[in-house]
């Protein structure tokens, strides 16, 4: 009976769970009701509270200013990098004993997200240094984290996670990329594509074949390596043209002959796969994150823009067709984040999050879109309009139904581990 | 040098909060709104660690008086730079009148305790716009005050505050020690970066209760009512000039 009661409370005062905290007698009640069942609570701890209020204030007062530039001119915006990395809002996953600060995926999500509300295509560009780290920091040795995550907290470094070529995007075991050992040293021969901080990166994460034997098996056919980006042979490409996230480098890699030495090698040689794959449990939360904070910015233009608009003797918003427009963005937005939340904060307890991260990734990335298509039908014609802040949340949204999983792959995800459960 | 700093902060409720005075009148509403450190305290943290990187001084104290929620401003003080913090309990009725008298007092008592050498402080506080707390703990000192401070400087022992005034600046010397009053040009305060903010939970925030530096916090003032700024009335256009002095005689304004 008590204990129902307090629960209802605890649920109750967890909904505002990111104002300035209840009053002491509910504080009591979330506490008890913590106790009563082992923590699940949607209360953030004071620290992440101030983390997400660097990373909010960094994001609106310094990338929401300089986006649309950067959009337009397509320029690396190492100025906003070179900020974010010195406040700490860059590299959180990177261990303690490398330099880093050891977050958990769930504050490196509250940050994430707060950053792409600035601007996505900064915020990617800061995140591909993520994906390309997580292999390094779940399979790499104490020397391989030393060296190259240690670097990353020392100076401002991007680094770029090379897996996908022109040939294969979501068949990652179709990648035609080659390795041949050779004595102490790999020789890499292959064409990546698509390679987020492509021609920004200090060094990359690499998956490569290295059983040429096509009746191996994925998990045995793949190793992953460092590659230093100044290796030669390691060509990049031009910085490709893309509909949005205008300010991210995105290129082709070509790889000639590089030599790579056996001691960059992740774990051993076969190895690779399961590496590339286990590092999408860890960075695809705060890729739904990023695209939660990008619907979120819809949904705050488009209110604002509601409140002042007039037509037909009121406030846009006052019509119900635009209320609820916004009333479905509000709904969608909420539920994305708890959906990241949830997702991260599986793999943070040391669980396997595969499902809940697919989950997330895939309803963000949706919703994204059409948030910001949302938007730009309440702006009207002025939405259409790139004086307006909303026509570029649109043409930066779609990506986030194709990388890191498309939204169909996501689905394949879902379902097998759902059917799994069933069958069990 | 051997300085130590003290650095008064004041929650405050967010400067970009609407505020909305309680139904009751008896003041403005405060439940589950956004609070933060005052924007002038905020330079005068800045300030006080910008002397500490200058090694001018040794020690930044932050103190802030009020209920459990100001340890979060002091957080914030020991994320920007502060070495330790010190918490003046006070809360319920005594924190709903607590004003500059009763500050001031208590920091002029947490001066001498600490032996601090500077007093750094907001100009003024967002909420109640006082701008007295500085030049009262001054006086109950009898130390000199560079108050609306817009540059500081330390010369051998004495104190060069540039200070705005109506007239333009006015630059003073002052013997140390002394209290100081941030203003909005002094400086640009600086992030908490998210290693700081991990660091600033190590560090100390001492409680401390009015009674026990001997400050009676008792106020003389009472506030009798509350009210928002009378809503702006729409005007009237006239259409000759005539008319507007018509008017203007009928409404005694002329």
């Amino acid at each position: 009976m008590i204990f129902n009661k307090v629960l209802r409370a605890g649920v109750q005062a967890g909904r505002r769970f990111q104002s300035t905290g209840p009053q002491a007698g509910v504080r009591a009640a979330i506490a008890a009701s913590r106790e009563a069942h082992g923590g699940f609570s949607f209360e953030l701890t004071d620290q992440q509270k101030e983390f997400q209020e660097v990373a909010r204030k960094f994001a609106r007062e310094e990338i929401v200013p300089a986006a649309p530039s950067y959009d337009r001119s397509g320029e690396y915006p190492f100025p906003l990098i070179k900020r974010a990395w010195e406040l700490g809002l860059m590299n959180g996953h990177i261990p303690e004993d490398c330099g880093g600060m050891g977050l958990g995926i769930f504050d490196a999500c509250l940050i994430t997200e707060e950053l792409a509300f600035g601007c996505t295509g900064v915020q990617t560009a800061i995140e591909a240094n993520s994906l390309g780290q997580m292999p390094v920091i779940i399979a790499g040795n104490d020397a391989q984290k030393k060296k190259y995550l240690g670097r990353m907290t020392e100076e401002p470094l991007m680094c770029a996670y090379c897996v996908t070529e022109p040939g294969a995007g979501s068949d990652v075991a179709g990648i035609k990329t080659r390795a041949v050992k050779k004595g102490d040293e790999y020789v890499v021969n292959g064409q990546k594509m698509w390679i987020t901080n492509g021609g920004k990166a200090n060094w990359y994460f690499l998956l490569a074949r290295t059983d040429p034997d096509p009746k191996c098996p994925a998990s045995k056919a793949f190793t992953g390596f460092i590659v230093e980006a100044d290796t030669p042979g390691v060509q990049p490409g031009r910085k490709e043209l893309n509909m949005g996230q205008r300010s991210s480098d995105t290129r082709g890699i070509t790889f000639e002959d590089v030599k790579i030495p056996k001691e960059n090698v992740l774990i051993g040689e076969g190895a690779g796969f399961k590496i590339a794959m286990g590092a999408f449990d860890k960075t695809r939360p705060p890729v739904a994150a990023g695209a939660t904070g990008l619907a979120q910015r819809a949904l705050e233009e488009a209110t604002k823009y509601a409140l002042e608009r007039k037509t037909f003797g009121k406030f846009i918003a006052e019509h119900q067709a635009v209320s609820f427009l916004l009333a479905e963005m509000a709904m969608k937005v909420e539920l994305a984040r708890m959906a990241y939340q949830r997702a991260a904060w599986e793999v943070d307890q040391g669980r396997r999050n595969t499902y809940y991260a697919s989950i997330a990734k895939a309803f963000a990335g949706d919703i994204a879109n059409q948030c910001a298509a949302d938007a730009v039908q309440i702006f009207g014609g002025n939405g259409f309009n790139s004086e307006y802040p909303v026509e570029k949340l649109m043409r930066d949204a779609k990506i986030y139904q194709i990388y890191e999983g498309t939204a169909q792959i996501q689905r394949l995800i879902i379902s097998r581990e759902h059917l799994g459960k069933f069958k069990q | 040098m051997s300085a130590r700093v003290l650095v008064g902060v004041k929650r405050v409720i967010d400067y970009a909060v609407k505020i909305r005075v309680k139904p009751d009148r008896t003041g403005v509403v405060t439940d589950g709104v956004k609070h933060s450190m005052n924007p002038f305290c905020e330079i005068a943290v800045e300030e006080a660690v910008k002397l500490k990187e200058k090694k001018l001084v040794k020690e930044v104290v932050a103190v802030s008086c009020g209920p459990q929620q100001v340890q979060e401003t002091i957080r914030t003080a020991l994320a920007m730079g502060a070495d330790r913090g010190i918490h003046v309990e006070v809360s319920g009725k005594d924190y709903e009148t607590l004003g500059p008298l009763q500050v001031s007092k208590i920091l002029a008592a947490l001066a001498k305790k600490e032996q601090a050498d500077l007093i750094i402080l907001g100009k003024q506080a967002i909420d109640d716009d006082c701008n007295q707390t500085g030049q009262m703990t001054a006086a109950l000192l009898d130390w000199p005050q560079g108050t609306f401070a817009s540059e500081v400087n330390i010369e051998a022992d004495k104190l060069k505050v540039v200070r705005e005034i109506d007239g333009g600046l006015e630059t003073i010397k002052i013997n140390l020690p002394a209290v100081v009053t941030a203003d909005l040009r002094l400086n640009t305060p600086r992030y908490a970066t998210l290693p700081n903010i991990m660091k600033a939970k190590k560090k100390k925030i001492a409680n401390v209760k009015p009674a026990d530096l001997g400050v009676d916090v008792s106020s003389r003032l009472e506030v009798l009512k509350v009210d928002e700024p009378p809503q702006r009335q729409a005007g009237v256009k006239v259409e000759t000039v005539h008319d507007l002095v018509g008017k203007l005689k009928e409404a005694g304004r002329i």
